[in-house]
């Protein structure tokens, strides 16, 4: 038996079929999983984060398997604005679903660049501003580990661009509220949260690091709760919509962050693990849905009952 | 390429480290090609979380055949695996070896190291269909590590082996013996997959020489589609020296195309 559920998920600039994206630097350009799933039954999904030029990334190794979880250090290797625009996009744009964009930048000027150019080009539902990759070098360093850097940079993209932002957050800082806070002051559509937990992993006997590059960025099973207790966090204290991310792994685990206080949520490693694991979850959440009488998925957003 | 949640382990064949499985599972059996891999299922649950690639050793209407060591907690879990156990895998992925109607009478050298040699089974019979004279030569460090030397025998394939402790055949490298063999003959192509160190010196020689070479390189891999950018080698092409991703564009490459780290 089955019963309609109403599914669809609103972020107020931007309605989605399903509260399931897929998340950026996960799901490539989106066309990898075109064998695997139906792009159409997601929600939409966040293309791998873009810098304006092509990007060469980290020198491997890259990957290091934790237990429920994977160190990355690719270092944002891509191929830049314009190859984007050009060979990517135009197919993206057959697909009825909501296509996001990752903008990435070295500095607050190339981030505008980017906008400035993506702005120009047409199928690009939202912009998801990655302040928080870990990789970029300088230890980490990003503008999301202030809420001065933060709001700066959302203040000037937020005037500079035509489309929706939804600001992604690092995990890596004190106060993950005072720094959501800083990006809604500023102006942004949305808070994502949260990127990877700055990690390292070393090989015992040469006693040197797995990574490339040190220090990588820790996904997977293993970082849910945490990502959990900042959605939740996050969400009860800020306006703008939410859409969490951080080992989501199943319907379950998408639940629980629609129910901390998510409008929506991203699915990240898991689509390593099984390519449609995305629609996979918004089945489970649909069937969930069923089983428990909820007729639209929207009910549920922030219920977590906190005495 | 495929998820086949339903592939079925029909045979396990096993020495020490190494296993042997056949697998049923048609659609990537019909499909595969030499070179080409698998990404392998360990748990259903999140522990070891990823998926792990091996290659494909043989493959056919009803299926595929994979041969892989135990070197970690992943295929230290799939040599658990019993007959009847219902496997999870991805494939096939990657470009597989060059092979091509016209080599009809050519000669070629297959060159494997250790469990390297997985690829070069299904690679030498599919060459054996297409009237190419081959020779296989299998290296280890020591007899117990080139457990598929009758099977290749079996096959009716020239296969040439060797070890470093000398307890079966040439006594040294695999690439010593490929060294030797080479002043004799000089083949069209030689093919390899092995430890990085065996592919640098092969590529050398292959060079050297001047034998088009092609080899499958081996890695980590997160997804094994090309989404994760994990797997990543350097790799020469008209856009310059980038890092290429083994999964996608691999993990067979042109030797001469192959850039090894200092």
């Amino acid at each position: 038996m089955t019963k309609n559920v109403d599914l669809t998920a609103d972020l107020g600039f931007l309605k989605l079929r399903n509260p399931v994206l897929a998340a950026s630097g996960t799901f490539g350009y989106g066309l990898e999983f075109e064998p695997y799933l139906d792009l159409e039954k997601l929600g939409g999904f966040v293309v791998k984060g873009l810098y304006f030029k092509p990007k060469e990334g980290n020198p491997p190794p890259r990957l290091v398997e934790t237990a429920s979880g994977l160190i990355n250090a690719i270092g944002l290797q891509g191929v830049g604005v314009e190859a984007f625009s050009e060979k990517v996009l135009p197919k993206l744009r057959r697909f009825k679903t909501a296509v996001i964009v990752n903008v990435c930048g070295a500095d607050d000027d190339e981030y505008a660049a980017v906008i400035e150019y993506l702005d120009k080009q047409e199928g690009i539902a939202a912009y998801e501003l990655n302040i928080s990759c870990p990789n970029v070098k300088a230890e980490g360093l990003c503008p999301a580990l202030s809420p001065r850097t933060t709001f700066d940079l959302v203040k000037r993209l937020k005037a500079a661009s035509r489309r929706p932002l939804i600001t992604k957050l690092s995990p890596n800082v004190t106060s993950i509220v005072e720094i959501a806070k800083a990006a809604e002051e500023a102006g942004t559509d949305a808070i994502a949260l949260v990127n990877t937990f700055l990690a390292m992993a070393l090989d015992l006997e040469t006693r040197r690091p797995k990574l490339g590059n040190v220090f990588g960025g820790l996904s997977g099973p293993a970082i849910k709760p945490i990502a959990l207790r900042m959605v939740y966090q996050v969400a009860s204290q800020v306006r703008v919509p939410v859409i969490g991310l951080g080992g989501i792994r199943t319907g379950t685990d998408a639940l629980e962050f629609l129910v901390a206080g998510a409008a929506a949520v991203e699915v990240g490693t898991a689509n390593f693990v099984d390519p449609d694991a995305a629609v996979r979850i918004v089945r489970e959440v649909e069937r969930w849905c069923e089983a428990h009488g909820v007729s639209e998925i929207r009910e549920i957003v922030g219920t977590v009952m906190v005495s | 390429m495929t998820i086949d949640r339903n592939a079925r382990l029909r045979e396990i064949r096993n020495w020490d480290d190494y296993f042997h499985w056949t697998i049923d599972s048609p659609e990537v059996g019909r499909e595969a090609r030499p070179g080409q891999f698998v990404m392998v299922k360990v748990a259903d649950g999140p522990l070891p979380l990823l998926r792990r690639p091996l290659s494909v050793h043989d493959a056919g209407r009803s299926g595929i055949e994979l041969f892989f060591k135990v070197a970690g907690l992943g295929t230290e879990i799939l040599s658990g695996k019993k007959p009847g156990d219902t496997l999870d895998l991805i494939g096939p992925l990657g470009k597989g070896f060059s092979l091509s109607g016209g080599m009809k009478g050519k000669r070629a050298f297959c060159v494997g190291g250790g469990r390297g040699i997985a690829p070069l089974y299904f690679l030498a019979r599919e060459l054996g269909a297409r009237e190419v004279r081959t020779t296989v030569f299998y290296g280890g460090r020591r007899l117990a590590d080139i457990p598929l030397r009758d099977k290749f025998e079996k096959a009716g394939i020239e296969l040439l082996c060797s070890t470093d402790d000398g307890s079966h055949g040439f006594a040294g490298f695999v690439t010593e013996l490929v060294g030797r063999e080479l002043v004799r003959t000089t083949p069209d192509i030689i093919y390899a997959c092995g430890p990085d160190a065996m592919m640098k010196s092969l590529a050398a020689l292959a060079a050297k020489r001047g034998v088009p070479a092609e080899l499958s390189l081996e890695s980590m891999m997160g997804c094994g589609i090309g989404a994760c950018w994990g797997c990543v080698h350097r790799i020469k092409n008209e856009s310059g020296d980038g890092w290429t991703k083994i999964c996608e564009e691999g993990p067979v490459f042109p030797g001469d195309r192959i850039l090894w780290p200092e």
